[in-house]
């Protein structure tokens, strides 16, 4: 039958029935294996090939001067986009994206990952 | 009583982005529209010249945020297609599947929106919950919630485990039920029916001369779907109907759009009982042959089309975007004649607009008064004695 | 004494400060069920009061091209006149603060204010949406009061008195009044749904057709004193359906004697105007917001002819000498 209010009887009973929001900072969830976050870079296996920054789509990688006069990569989290694809161009797996995601911060240049 | 020119956007509520429609109204009927677009112009198809075949690949997937993946899926057959790759099986049912999952997610979302639009805010909380479970298995499947970064050319990224295969399918099993539920609702309840019965009337003949595409015209009866008529991807190798009702009204949209999402659920479970072993990606060269190619996929919203002119370098030379709002448009000022005002914002939603994809285009030119181009130093100064004349800045 | 206790009853209990905390409760009831039905968290319990405090801090424009008296009036005229109204509820007591033969049409009128205030406040902001909030506001206006003032009038006609106590008692003592005059309640339950612009009938501030209607240009202070009204006056509605169609402070059966009464009848009264508001947020929990045309024609060719078999049961009955 079309009636005004047809969901209501099969709804009603969520009043006492725990919400299915978070309460963030209180309760977590997890994020699932594979969630590209924070990457995490390994100086020793780099090889200063360059690919990462040259495929970086919006800026976050560049490269810049070491000890030895050789260059590596540096990522600033706020220009990046967490697509993952310095991880995949990194010929040596010196890339990897870890699970961590909560990365706010105040001020612009403090999430720099070296 | 007086004729009133009524701005619905570019900033109101009814419009998550920002597009003008100036109605003019008689009482509370709408006389006559005037679509003005071009308010989120972003650049992107130029912005795609300066860079690398494998950075626009992120590029093109932020034209829209909600069927991102089809534009991805486009952009990388065209590459594809200019150096004469054929992508592994399993990449292309892998393919076959995120967009499923994506027209899921965008399917729940705009019924949310429609609900939200009439007022009907408890529709709209529902609905996007369940979209989470779609969202959690994307998230689970690539990596990323929007936005999946799954793409690549020459297939895809990731692979598909046993445990996640498992997940799909009780992903799907769980959002039948919630779509049964929804398409006991959307038919039944009268409040729903006295907004969407009758309201914004497309003919089919008008549709097809206006060229509009997804969901829109197939409301009016128009049986049009590109992965019918020109399976890309897995589409050829799996069964389904093309949703149609000849309703053409809102109710219509209504109805194909919850229909195609059982379709959407069975196609994922042939997909997901078919998937073959393989191979994911085929290496590419990083240099693109000088070449054109088009590609066409059904996005969620309807047709998205992208066109690539290649030169041999490793940026393309040309790219040519156009998304399914842009072709749907037309037929919205034809709908909106006509209609009280209060069915603007349904008759609007009916067509899931996504007027940040569609804006590929600026005009400097105004009727009324000549446009005037400022640079961004210009308007710094511009805005700093603005404030400073009012005594706001310290 | 008595005149310092007068005062006490006006600007502290059951007066205004009673009414302030208890519609802000109401709002509170209202976006807390609200959200539960729709599986949310909903807002913490003094949210309603720190928005009203964040308001009333807020910087308050007034338009260029608005009427600055009008503009500053409408929130006024709409908060007074529901506080008014509150004063004529038999809230504690049997008796309201004032009282006397025909305070049932007083309380009425005075329930239409806001909306008028509204229609005035949305025509005088001189912004476009506001005043075609404002000219709903004034169309929708006719088709849910005429119901509403019918339905209210047949338990009146069945007690034989246009005094809100006396209405209230009579219903005690007739537990079968409030049966004969369910369809009176639910007709009145749908007017004030409409009278309060909550869903389904939230046509004259459609968030996503006119943004807020009338309240579009209103910020600050006079913001805050038109939330309140509505606030106010959902409870003070509510209150009047309840004193009207469900006897108000009275028990249903038992009565005590001396203060427990009071008490008693107190608890009676909050309880049942609550059961009202908890069906006015059923009532917007699974619905579409219909259109003008819609309304006007479900208040002309269902509630108003509905309300009229209503009275015509309540003056028959009456006539034949009354329930038992």
């Amino acid at each position: 039958m079309k009636a005004p209010g047809k969901m209501l009887p099969r709804i009603v009973g969520f009043i006492l029935r725990r919400p299915v929001t978070v309460r963030y900072p209180k309760e977590r969830l997890t994020p699932p294996e594979g969630l590209r976050g924070k990457m995490k870079f390994y100086p020793e296996r780099c090889i200063n090939c360059g690919l990462c920054a040259r495929d970086c789509p919006s800026g976050a990688c560049t490269m810049h001067d070491v000890e030895g006069g050789k260059k590596q990569p540096q990522f600033d989290l706020d220009f990046c986009t967490f697509c993952g694809q310095c991880a995949e161009s990194c010929p040596k797996q010196a890339i990897e994206m870890t699970k961590e995601f909560e990365l706010a911060h105040y001020n612009k240049g403090e999430a720099i990952v070296k | 009583m007086p004729r009133v020119r009524l701005p619905i956007g570019p900033q109101h509520p009814a419009l998550k982005e920002p597009e003008n429609f100036m109605i003019t109204l008689d009482g509370e009927q709408v006389v006559d529209v005037d679509i003005r677009i071009g308010y989120t112009h972003r650049g992107i198809e130029k912005l795609m010249e300066s860079r690398t075949y494998i950075q626009n690949l992120y590029l093109v997937e932020r034209i829209c945020g909600i069927c991102s993946y089809a534009h991805v899926v486009n952009f990388s057959q065209n590459v594809e297609e200019v150096l004469g790759l054929t992508i592994p099986p399993r990449a292309s049912y892998l393919r076959t599947l995120v967009l499923e999952l994506e027209r899921l997610h965008s399917h729940f979302l705009w019924l949310g929106v429609a609900g939200h639009e009439i007022g009907f805010d408890t529709l709209f909380m529902y609905t996007w919950e369940d979209r989470e479970v779609v969202q959690d298995l994307l998230e689970d499947i690539s990596g990323n919630r929007v936005n999946y970064a799954y793409n690549t050319i020459g297939g895809v990224r990731r692979d598909l485990g046993e445990e996640q295969k498992k997940r799909v399918l009780d992903g799907m099993d769980y959002l039948e039920k919630r779509a049964t539920f929804y398409k006991e609702v959307a038919v039944n309840e009268k409040t729903i029916l006295s907004r969407a019965e009758g309201v914004g009337i497309l003919k089919p003949e008008v549709g097809k001369r206006l060229a509009a595409v997804g969901p829109t015209i197939r409301a009016s009866g128009v049986a049009v779907d590109i992965r019918k008529e020109d399976p890309y991807a897995s589409y050829g190798d799996v069964s389904f109907d093309v949703i149609t009702t000849d309703s053409c009204d809102v109710l219509g949209r209504v109805v194909v759009r919850v229909l195609e999402i059982f379709e959407c659920i069975k196609i994922i479970r042939q997909l997901m009982e078919k998937l073959p072993a393989g191979d994911l990606v085929v290496k590419a060269p990083r240099k693109v042959p000088e070449g054109e190619a088009m590609s066409h996929t059904e996005a969620p919203r309807g047709e998205d089309f992208h066109y690539l002119h290649a030169n041999g370098t490793d940026k393309p030379d040309r790219y040519k975007v156009r998304t399914p709002t842009m072709a749907n448009l037309p037929a919205v000022v034809e709908m909106l004649k006509g209609t009280f005002l209060a069915d603007v914002p349904i008759i609007v939603a009916a067509i899931d607009p996504c007027m940040g994809c569609m804006d590929r285009v600026l005009l400097l030119k105004d009727e009324e008064k000549p446009g005037e181009r400022i640079s961004w130093d210009q308007l710094r100064v511009y805005a700093n004695t603005w404030y400073a004349n009012r005594g706001w800045l310290g | 004494m008595n005149s310092l206790l007068a005062v006490v009853y006006l600007l502290v209990f059951p007066g205004f400060l009673f009414l302030f905390v208890a519609s802000l409760f109401g709002q509170y009831l209202d976006r807390k069920l609200y959200a539960r039905i729709q599986r949310r968290v909903g807002p913490p319990l003094l949210q309603p009061f720190a928005d009203f405090v964040k308001l009333l801090a807020k910087e308050d424009v007034v338009p260029d091209y608005a009427d600055r008296v009008m503009f500053t009036a409408a929130p006024i005229f709409a908060l007074t006149a529901v506080f008014a109204a509150f004063l004529y509820l038999p809230v504690v007591a049997s008796v309201g603060l004032h009282s006397f033969q025909g305070d049932l049409i007083v309380v009425l009128y005075l329930l239409m204010i806001p909306t008028l205030a509204m229609f005035l406040g949305g025509w005088y902001s001189g912004n476009v949406f506001g005043v075609r909030g404002g000219m709903r506001v004034a169309s929708l206006l006719f088709s849910y009061e005429i119901p509403f003032f019918v339905a209210l009038l047949s338990p009146a006609v069945l007690a034989g008195s246009w005094r809100l106590s006396t209405i209230a008692g009579y219903e005690s003592g007739h537990p079968l009044a409030i049966i004969v005059s369910l369809l009176g309640f639910v007709i009145g339950i749908i007017a004030l749904q409409g009278k309060l612009e909550r869903l389904p009938f939230d046509i004259p501030e459609a968030e996503t057709e006119i943004v807020a209607g009338p309240l579009v240009e209103y910020s600050g202070r006079r913001y805050a004193l038109f939330r309140l009204a509505r606030d106010a006056e959902l409870f003070v509605g509510a209150g009047l359906l309840a004193v009207v169609f469900l006897g108000g402070p009275y028990p249903i059966l038992v009565s005590q004697p001396g203060v427990l009464a009071w008490v008693n009848g107190f608890v009676m009264f909050l309880l049942k105007t609550f059961f009202v508001i908890f069906l006015l947020i059923l009532m917007k929990s699974a619905v579409a917001r219909i259109r003008t045309d819609q309304m006007v024609s479900l208040a002309y060719k269902w509630l108003i002819p509905l309300a009229l078999v209503q009275i015509t049961l309540a003056v028959v009955l009456h006539s034949l000498g009354g329930l038992l």
